[in-house]
């Protein structure tokens, strides 16, 4: 495992963490934000969505099967391995400006609780109604937004420090 | 692999930050799959992936335990003293609303002769006694995830095993799903695949409480009785039913009063709506419900509200 793999493992980890226990605390009408699903976000858009998918799944697969998580394991897994992949799409330079990273956090909060609202209507897991539904959609889309104000800066932040561009250290220019 | 003709024939090199079409394959197929087997084995309650939650619960259970404590340490150490006490006060609470049944039941010739089973069913429940392992809620479940659990810090070394009554000052909070070594996952009453066998405190009449997934200060549960016919007033206290050997839940535990009822004619049942005595928000302190004697790696409350 290099020191990319693993500040990526130590980013989600933390972001894991911090979602069971002190998030969970601070929640607006009983929702919390997705650390995790922004951290996956913010690792794609510096390497990309083969790195993205691959940390989306990882990092799902934990928030499945991690406590408290009762839902049918690998939910999160596909919900957060389609965020990576999209996330990465949004960006070819690995350096996101600001307004491109907020949009990416936004359009990743929305497909990655869509995603998993989605199959759990599909499995009927558990039942909830459609209207609630939505309504925890819209709630956690604007927490996540604020929130991604500085998970994403920070894991990138992470990311730069550990590997830094090679391409801009050569001089080169992205495609 | 890594490059390949585009439509006018010319060779593209592979963008490495593109992925193979193979993982991206590899994976969603693997998502699916552990989806397919979680669901299809989930009807008899036990899954293969158990042993997988298991081991993440391992790892990652003790850290979420570490983060609550470093998070808030200093409301955690009064809340501990005083929640002892609330559920030694919640165990009392529980027994005088059963001699409370009981003298409700004493007055009303029509139950007359369902008084000595029931004073039978007490005096077993008496004799097997209740002992309460006190627990943190470490971690919440968020309401994107649409269920509604919580890990609490006490695991298989505190004495808890599935299927254990967890209560709190208030009242009925859930069950425990599955334990790790210093963890458990408790499914709260709320959650929508919840059930708990409720009854009537005023009439002895039962009835299955439903969850709806929803939480926070406006959670509600639903009532359905056996008996279509009889009509709970509102106020009413609800307590569980219990079941055999008291798993999933004990006997006696308060539940929450009736708010309102309404009968739907197309399906000719009546259905309460309960407000629960729990504020499931703001849990904290919990009791687990363990058999009296159980070795445990913290103080157990004994029946009769002692420490051990």
């Amino acid at each position: 495992m290099n020191a990319r793999n693993l500040a990526i493992a130590f980013a989600v980890s933390v972001a894991l963490v911090l979602q069971t226990t002190v998030f969970s605390r601070l929640t607006v009408e009983g929702v919390g934000p997705d650390l995790v699903l922004l951290v996956v976000a913010a690792v794609a858009l510096r390497h990309g969505s083969q790195v993205g998918l691959a940390t989306g799944f990882v990092a799902g697969l934990l928030l499945d099967l991690a406590p408290p998580a009762d839902h049918v394991a690998g939910r999160w897994a596909l919900a957060l391995l389609v965020v990576g992949y999209v996330a990465g799409r949004l960006t070819s330079t690995g350096e996101p400006r600001p307004v491109q990273w907020l949009g990416a956090a936004a359009a990743s909060s929305f497909v990655g609780t869509s995603v998993f609202a989605l199959s759990g209507i599909v499995l009927s897991d558990p039942a909830v109604a459609t209207g609630e539904l939505l309504r925890t959609s819209a709630v956690a889309l604007g927490y996540d937004v604020v929130l991604a104000l500085a998970v994403v800066p920070l894991t990138l932040a992470l990311l730069e420090r550990v590997e830094p561009d090679r391409v801009r250290v050569l001089g080169l220019s992205r495609p | 692999m890594s490059d390949r003709l585009n439509r006018r024939g010319s060779l593209e090199p592979h963008d490495p930050r593109r992925p193979r079409r193979s993982l991206v394959t590899a994976l969603v197929l693997t998502s699916l799959a552990l989806m397919a087997v979680d669901q299809v084995a989930g009807a008899d309650g036990s899954s293969p992936v158990d042993p997988l939650r298991r081991a993440v619960g391992e790892v990652y259970g003790p850290v979420e335990n570490a983060a609550t404590t470093v998070v808030d340490p200093v409301a955690a150490l009064p809340s501990w003293v005083r929640s002892r006490r609330e559920m030694a006060a919640d165990l009392a609470s529980a027994r005088s609303e059963a001699d409370q049944l009981r003298a409700q039941l004493a007055s009303d010739d029509y139950d007359r002769n369902r008084l000595q089973e029931y004073d039978d069913l007490t005096a077993t429940a008496e004799s097997l006694g209740y002992a309460l392992v006190p627990a943190r809620v470490t971690a919440m479940g968020s309401a994107q995830s649409f269920s509604r659990t919580v890990t609490i810090d006490a695991g298989a070394r505190a004495g808890l095993a599935p299927d254990m009554t967890v209560v709190n000052g208030q009242g009925l909070v859930g069950r425990v799903l599955r334990v790790s070594a210093t963890t458990a996952t408790v499914l709260l009453v709320t959650d929508a695949d919840s059930t708990v066998g409720g009854r009537v405190g005023s009439s002895m009449k039962v009835g299955f409480l439903h969850g709806r997934g929803d939480l926070g200060d406006g959670s509600r549960l639903d009532l359905e009785l056996v008996d279509q016919t009889y009509v709970p007033k509102a106020g009413e206290p609800v307590v569980t039913w219990g079941s055999q050997d008291g798993a999933p839940y004990v006997s006696g535990v308060p539940i929450g009063t009736v708010e309102s009822v309404y009968s739907s004619l197309r399906e000719t049942t009546q259905r309460a709506v309960i407000t629960p005595y729990v504020d499931f928000s703001a849990l904290d302190q919990v009791g687990v419900v363990v058999p009296s004697g159980t070795t445990s790696d913290r103080a157990v409350i004994e029946v009769d509200g002692s420490l051990r």
